[in-house]
């Protein structure tokens, strides 16, 4: 097979060769992570629950790789992606994940919580819906204020039908708010398909025009696409002209939760699915952009060598000193309530 | 030195948290341009402008949810509950968000904001307008939680509230908007966690909040010209965080002690309260902890019934009497 010569001006599209190896880096970090992640939880060092976001790591990427740095991502319990996505070290987010006192909150958090401000992680939401108002409130900030961050707002094909989405989505519009909502639309809420439960067939593109915005629906397994459809969505933001919400078709290739087998899905779909896995798809674009396979080799070399040394490094990590119990219930960094 | 009804002290208390930090700001439903329900927002709007001052549509979510984003992210926002029953319907942020993200996130995250509501009975609203709350957000650990009873304790209390590090609920009485109070002018600034006693006795402690604090100084006098009774009546005003220095050293002193609270029975503030004077105060007590609240039940509308429902002057003085006398 014979190989194009590399060069930057043939890669020079909208995207360019630069953008194009840090997506798809962040798109195997996910992948390895999230795999290990589920390795370890086989090995019981990993408890609690986790919700693993294998097969949507392009949306993840392609947001993230078209933020700027003070950009905030507001995630839901399916957060890991998001929070590796921004930069946050893996063996912070493992470190969590396993109760460990290197983790990100010194295992106060766990899987469903991770938050690093200093990488513009505001926070994973547990509860179905809470954060899209939350993301409202800090946009509404970057408004007053006068900054030009974008609050980005990710969150499930389920989460369309919750209050709280409708709240959000009316709020921002009429506010006009920098605010982009993505929805990942992975087929199913927790264990039953979206489309038994929802009246509309795309679960957020149809409801755009309740709010007046553009129905957005997307490829969330085009890395490429993801990032391009981020980037109009960030400049509508930043040039004032209110928020988006974007629809990215992807799939969830394991259960809701580690508690799930996913036995619900008919046969073959998970197949179908992978025929169209984000990494493949990426690989494939690296490729016709003339980057050679040594250089993908070397970077999932790469990737597989910080997830095992993260990995190592949490099991070496000593738990959370039982003093941390009570702390940071309130900003004096107690817990006292009364004198 | 000027009178000001309650009313008028929580515009005044806005006005002067927002005159001197811009990054205080103000939202809610029909609170600028209508000046609010009860009409305890009036100029608001004209003097901070649209950007400060701002109307919301009913999403009590979007309203609590927004307040948090900003207050996260560098404001430090008041946001209004119209009825505090509507905490009902965003109490997700009541309980789950506001309190528990900075110990989550190991003190990552931190929420300064101000949640206002009108609190309590007495406007013939029915059982869905009309609930004193208190005791919801009382039990849940990173809130802290007011309630005034006077017009200079809106203003002290509402400054301190605002220049507060972590989420306060401020439960404002609809039945006091228009009671009448003295005020000293200038910049007024309380502190939290601190009871006020109100009539220094020696027989009795009468503890009280917001509506309750009235009429448990009406009892007292009642109990004094009636009976010789001579009773000590304490404002509580913060129940998180709770003084309970002053409360214990009244109970050490009078040897009884009574709880006046507007909230149903079952774990109601006072509930909360008498259990630490049992296990701390057990040998100054005289006789037993008595809670006089209103009964586990919801609120009826009819004028009738709502005044017969919640305690009344007479009630507080009857039961003080009955106890001390039995």
């Amino acid at each position: 097979m014979s190989k194009k010569p590399v060069t930057s001006t043939a890669l020079n599209d909208d995207i360019g060769e630069d953008k194009r190896l840090e997506l798809y880096r962040l798109q195997v970090v996910i992948r390895e992570a999230e795999q290990r992640a589920y390795d370890l939880f086989l090995q019981n060092l990993v408890k609690g629950t986790s919700h693993l976001s294998l097969g949507q790591e392009a949306v993840a990427a392609g947001f993230a790789g078209a933020m700027k740095k003070g950009d905030l991502s507001f995630c839901t319990y399916r957060g890991h992606a998001h929070t590796l996505a921004r930069g946050v070290p893996i063996e912070k987010v493992l470190g969590e994940l396993m109760g460990r006192d290197n983790g990100l909150m010194r295992g106060k958090g766990g899987s469903m919580h991770l938050t690093s401000e200093e990488h513009g992680v505001m926070g994973s939401y547990a509860i179905i819906g809470a954060h899209l108002p939350i993301a409202c409130g800090a946009a509404w900030r970057a408004q007053y204020k006068k900054q030009d961050d974008v609050s980005v707002c990710f969150f499930g094909d389920g989460t369309t039908n919750i209050g709280a989405f409708h709240e959000a989505l009316n709020f921002a519009a009429v506010w006009k708010l920098p605010v982009v909502f993505v929805c990942e639309n992975n087929l199913y809420m927790e264990y039953t398909p979206i489309g038994d439960v929802t009246a509309v067939p795309s679960p957020a593109g149809d409801r755009a025009s309740a709010y007046g915005l553009e129905k957005i629906v997307i490829d969330g397994n085009d890395a490429d696409a993801v990032y391009r459809a981020a980037q109009t969505a960030y400049d509508k933001a930043r040039s004032g002209k209110g928020p988006s919400l974007i629809e990215c078709l992807t799939y969830r290739y394991s259960g809701h939760s580690r508690a799930d087998p996913a036995k619900y899905r008919p046969e073959g779909e998970l197949e179908r699915w992978k025929q169209r896995d984000p990494i493949k798809i990426y690989k494939e674009r690296l490729k016709q952009f003339g980057i050679s396979d040594d250089q993908i080799a070397k970077i999932d070399a790469e990737v597989k060598q910080e997830v095992d040394e993260a990995t190592e490094k949490c099991k070496a990590s000593p738990t959370p000193p039982l003093e941390i119990l009570t702390t940071d219930v309130y900003a004096d960094g107690g817990f006292a309530w009364r004198n | 030195m000027a009178e000001l009804t309650y009313r008028d002290a929580v515009i005044r208390g806005i006005a002067q948290e927002m005159q001197r930090d811009e990054d205080v700001v103000f939202l809610g439903e029909d609170v600028a341009k209508a000046g609010g329900v009860f009409k305890a927002t009036v100029g608001l709007y004209e003097k901070f402008g649209p950007l400060r001052v701002r109307d919301t549509p009913i999403s009590e979510q979007a309203i609590l949810g927004a307040a948090m984003g900003a207050a996260m992210t560098g404001l430090k926002p008041i946001a209004e509950i119209m009825f505090s029953d509507f905490f009902a319907v965003c109490f997700d942020y009541i309980a789950n968000e506001f309190p528990k993200s900075r110990y989550m996130t190991n003190g990552q995250t931190k929420c300064p904001l101000v949640v206002r509501t009108g609190n309590g009975a007495g406007s013939r609203f029915g059982a869905q307008h009309s609930q004193s709350v208190e005791n919801w957000c009382m039990m849940i650990p990173g809130l802290k939680v007011v309630a005034p009873s006077s017009p200079v304790d809106v203003i002290g209390l509402l400054a301190a509230s605002v220049r507060d590090p972590d989420p306060v609920i401020f439960l404002e009485h609809k039945s006091l908007y228009a009671t009448k109070g003295e005020v000293p002018d200038g910049e007024i600034l309380d502190k939290l966690g601190t009871a006020k006693i109100l009539r220094p006795g020696k027989d009795a402690t009468i503890l009280a909040l917001a509506l309750m604090v009235p009429r448990a100084l009406a009892a007292a006098e009642k109990l004094a010209a009636e009976h010789g009774i001579d009773c000590e009546v304490i404002d509580v005003r913060s129940l998180v965080p709770l003084d309970t220095q002053t409360i214990l050293s009244s109970v050490a002193k009078t040897h009884r002690a009574f709880s006046v609270e507007e909230n149903p029975r079952l774990c109601g503030w006072g509930a909360e309260i008498m259990s630490i004077i049992a296990d701390e105060a057990f040998y100054d007590l005289d006789g037993p902890l008595v809670r006089i609240t209103t009964p586990h039940c919801p609120l009826p509308s009819a004028d009738i019934l709502e005044d017969a429902i919640l305690p009344s002057v007479d009630r507080i003085a009857d039961r003080v009497r009955k106890t001390l006398q039995a």
